[in-house]
């Protein structure tokens, strides 16, 4: 297991891909934007980036704004 | 000919553009946006609430492709911050667009003019179509144009306050000088606020919390649809000079004796 923030919340999770996280989230990749450790990861890059212990990730979506 | 506006690539017939914030549920937003004829929307970027699991979402009310998303970044205090919500609001998939916020002072939201200009070079620079909210200021208004904006967005009043166009003069400059579409954005409280600003010739009104903080916000939108279309129609027509004394409407010939 692996120590994480994800969207500010301390959490521990098994060693995977993105795509995997977003999966295990119940998250659609088409409708989020992932940042970790404040860096962008491009949707093409889900399935290539590894988490690593320590990681800051953000996970984005629209939301009703003006 | 059809009245039509652009911005990018993207065709508006439509000059009223709404927000989707402060509605009591998405179902009440779409049927404001349908009311309100709207052809672009704007959102805002923000953190996934893992604790809520297949949530309710502004896209299965709205799907992308039926109206023009413009990604916003709101709530940020920096260029840098603002910077980093548009990329991310970029990465979402729905297109360049970016209506640039970076707001100056908390009590009033009034933008900081500075770290506005500031942003819109880089995210200009990076192939963003930057479409600024800003002060109804013509010098700075000029300084976006210049940077490469796609358009610029004078501020009415504070955001949600609904007093209307608060310097007519000022916008009246901005719209003489401006070479890009001129969006009055924030402040308009009834569709009379709207129609002013479209005598003027602003290019387009964006609203948010006159509609959504309205009674009964399906009407207000379609209310706000025809204060638009109307200030646009009597811009097209071209007003009467004011004048300051009387001129009879009624002829004098034909007077009795």
């Amino acid at each position: 297991m692996i120590r994480v923030t994800i969207n500010g919340e301390e959490q521990s999770i098994e060693p995977q891909r993105i795509d995997a996280l977003l999966r295990t989230l119940g998250l659609n990749p088409s409708y989020v934007a992932v940042e970790v450790n404040r860096e962008l990861v491009k949707r093409d890059r889900f399935a290539g980036v590894s988490i690593r212990d320590g990681d800051q990730i953000e996970i984005v979506q629209f939301v009703g704004g003006g | 000919m059809t009245d039509t506006w652009s911005v990018g690539k993207h065709v508006f017939t439509s000059r009223l553009i709404i927000g989707t914030g402060k509605y009591k549920d998405f179902a009440e937003n779409k049927r404001c946006l349908d009311a309100s004829g709207a052809e672009m929307i704007t959102v805002a970027v923000r953190r996934v609430d893992l604790k809520a699991r297949g949530q309710d979402s502004l896209m299965h009310h709205v799907p992308p492709g039926s109206v023009t998303f413009l990604p916003n970044t709101a709530g940020c205090y920096t260029a840098e911050e603002a910077l980093r919500y548009a990329r991310l609001g970029r990465e979402l998939g729905l297109g360049d667009l970016v209506k640039l916020e970076v707001i100056g002072d908390q009590r009033t939201l009034f933008p900081d003019n500075e770290a506005t200009v500031e942003a819109a070079k880089i995210l200009v620079k990076e192939g963003f179509i930057v479409m600024p909210y800003c002060m109804d200021d013509p010098v700075v208004c000029k300084k976006l144009e210049d940077a490469g904006c796609a358009a610029v967005m004078p501020l009415a009043a504070p955001i949600g306050s609904g007093l209307g166009l608060r310097n007519p003069y000022n916008l009246a400059i901005i719209l003489e000088q401006a070479k890009v579409p001129v969006i009055v954005d924030a402040g308009v409280g009834v569709p009379s606020d709207a129609a002013k600003v479209m005598e003027l010739g602003a290019t387009a009104v964006l609203m948010n919390t006159a509609i959504a903080g309205s009674k009964d916000p399906v009407a207000m939108a379609a209310a706000m649809k025809l204060g638009v279309q109307a200030g646009r129609m009597a811009f097209l027509a071209g007003r009467i000079p004011r004048k300051l004394h009387a001129a009879a409407s009624s002829p004098i010939e034909g007077m009795l004796g």
